[in-house]
């Protein structure tokens, strides 16, 4: 059982980002650059099952700069064997992400594969689901508890009425949600250590993938900003405020 | 061109989201609305329907996405809404078309430019497609929803098609409440409430109003996880919201950014959601909500 997990090195999460003045984009210098929260829910997964004796080998992957070995370190430290950079500086969409993984799927053939539900930074949700389209697999996204057993996977998802429990022969891709675990911490020795484990890197140029972008971001620009508050005394004052605001509703 | 609209439906009845989504698609062409046979009487009186185009479709995604490629041909556009059904299926059929999606819309500036939210909405990138064909997802708070009052044709097509996967179970919350993402007023619970997150329940009775969460209230067992509202959990445009014991992280203020007017009641005033709040009450809220509750009954206020 061989579980490739996927993992995204973006700003974070913590940071509260800035647009820069002329509207290209996020200020990204000096930054703290960290894995994506839902991508340690996804290792944190990975890590469980092995512990578990249900996977034998987890290898995580990323895509990105030589910077993004951060990441796979700190999959590594959380008990990941193998890492893997898709290396490249270019900026690559979600769906050559897709392509990209999907690559490194026929090439690892994983009975499983994990992954953030979606990205912190452009907040997509879509690299899941658009791996298992390509490769053919089942997908059961924003899981929030995953278990296997006879080669399948029974996998609860959190939806909008609630949740839903779906089984599905392996392999499949799952992404993670919040709820799936509580990822552990590593600390720096932990990820000095994990620097013995093997770290490989390619380059995506080699790969004879395109991965030119298929949209135009045209503008960032920050939201709008809310007016300074109010302070009310009362209670009695605050019901007169929500009496107001109803007044001035129109019907939906 | 015509643009294909998947209708939300659950249980057999449409969502409120349908009438919004239909309402920014026909922004975009005349629209085909795509929907379980189940919900096609109440999908064709919505105004802005062309056809409906009604089957027994599949549920899961590996067999619903097949489904939609097969009718992606003749259409301009195939938009869902951005909720768990949307975003599960619309990126799994751009993988099969070889599309690059656009999703999480929140406006329509023209056939292929489109507002998103990025960073939790801390900033909204405009983005143009070039693509032949456009697949959206998007927010149906964002949009007015469309009226009702027509009678578009129906056209039974076969859509069925089996997934490899099985559902084996549904946990339902049991709220009787409005749906959070469409709902007109919210009145939402953070962790200071603890066990009392009937107080909540009780506000929202009274204003006719959706019940929400924090993210730490839900991890904390207080409230359902399908009550979270937030970058991570459900998107809320009220006309107003309502927030007690809320500190307002980053997150959770994300949710709530296209709320009208926001109301929190918090004992730090320096919580951030007191700081944007249009009307801040700096109190104890086991005490400050019931009297909340019963100035609105002296009000007549019973929604």
């Amino acid at each position: 059982m061989k579980i490739l997990v996927a993992v995204k090195r973006v700003i974070d999460h913590a940071i509260r980002i800035r647009v820069k003045a002329d509207g290209s984009g996020v200020e990204t210098a000096n930054l703290r650059m960290s894995m994506n929260p839902f991508d340690k829910h996804a290792v944190e997964a990975a890590v469980r099952l092995a512990e578990a004796g249900q996977a034998d080998e987890i290898v995580v992957v990323s895509i990105g700069p030589k910077a993004a070995t951060d990441v796979l370190l700190t999959a590594l430290a959380m008990g990941a064997h193998r890492g893997l950079l898709l290396e490249t500086d270019a900026k690559v969409e979600t769906l050559a992400v897709a392509k990209l993984l999907k690559h490194v799927a026929d090439e690892e053939k994983p009975n499983l594969i994990l992954l953030g539900k979606q990205a912190v930074d452009d907040d997509s949700n879509h690299v899941g689901q658009m791996l298992a389209g390509l490769l053919g697999w089942p997908q059961a996204t924003f899981a929030s508890e995953i278990a296997l057993a006879d080669g399948m996977a029974s996998v609860t998802r959190e939806v909008d009425f609630g949740r839903e429990t779906l089984a599905m022969p392996l392999p499949a891709v799952v992404t993670a949600d919040l709820r799936l675990n509580e990822p552990r911490n590593v600390g720096l020795p932990m990820v000095m250590k994990a620097k013995a484990k093997p770290l490989s890197i390619k380059a995506v140029a080699g790969l004879g993938i395109d991965i030119t972008p298929r949209l135009v971001v045209e503008k960032v620009a920050p939201p709008r900003e809310r007016a300074q508050g109010r302070v009310v005394a009362t209670p009695a004052e605050f019901a007169q405020a929500i009496a107001a605001e109803i007044a001035k509703m129109e019907p939906r | 061109m015509a643009v294909l609209v998947l209708a939300d439906v659950d249980n057999g009845k449409l969502t409120a989201a349908t009438a919004r989504v239909v309402a920014a698609a026909a922004e975009l062409g005349p629209v085909d609305l795509l929907v379980a046979s189940a919900a096609a009487e109440e999908a064709r009186t919505i105004a802005g329907v062309h056809r409906v185009l009604a089957g027994e479709l599949p549920r899961i995604a590996d067999a619903l996405a097949p489904v939609l490629a097969k009718l992606a041909g003749p259409y301009s556009h195939i938009v869902a809404a951005a909720n768990a059904t949307g975003r599960d299926v619309i990126p799994r059929l751009a993988a099969l078309l070889d599309l690059m999606p656009v999703t999480d819309v929140t406006a329509i500036l023209g056939p292929n430019k489109f507002e998103r939210p990025i960073y939790a909405g801390n900033a909204t990138e405009t983005v143009s497609d070039g693509q032949g064909k456009h697949l959206l997802t998007v927010r149906a708070s964002a949009f007015a929803p469309a009226r009702s009052g027509n009678a578009a044709i129906v056209e039974a097509i076969d859509t069925s098609n089996p997934s490899v996967a099985e559902i084996m179970g549904e946990q339902r919350s049991q709220s009787t409440r409005p749906e959070l993402s469409t709902a007109q007023i919210v009145v939402s619970g953070g962790i200071p409430l603890g066990d009392k997150f009937g107080l909540i329940e009780q506000l929202a009775g009274q204003l006719g109003a959706a019940v929400g969460a924090t993210r730490a209230a839900v991890d904390a067992g207080f409230a359902p996880n399908e009550l979270q509202v937030g970058q991570t959990g459900k998107i809320v445009a009220p006309d107003l919201y309502v927030g007690i014991g809320i500190s307002g992280a980053l997150q959770h203020l994300a949710g709530i950014q296209g709320a009208k007017a926001v109301f929190a009641i918090n004992k730090d005033p320096a919580a951030p959601l007191m700081q944007i709040a249009d009307a801040a009450l700096v109190a104890d809220l086991f005490e400050a909500v019931p009297a909340v509750i019963a100035e609105l009954e002296k009000l007549g206020i019973k929604r």
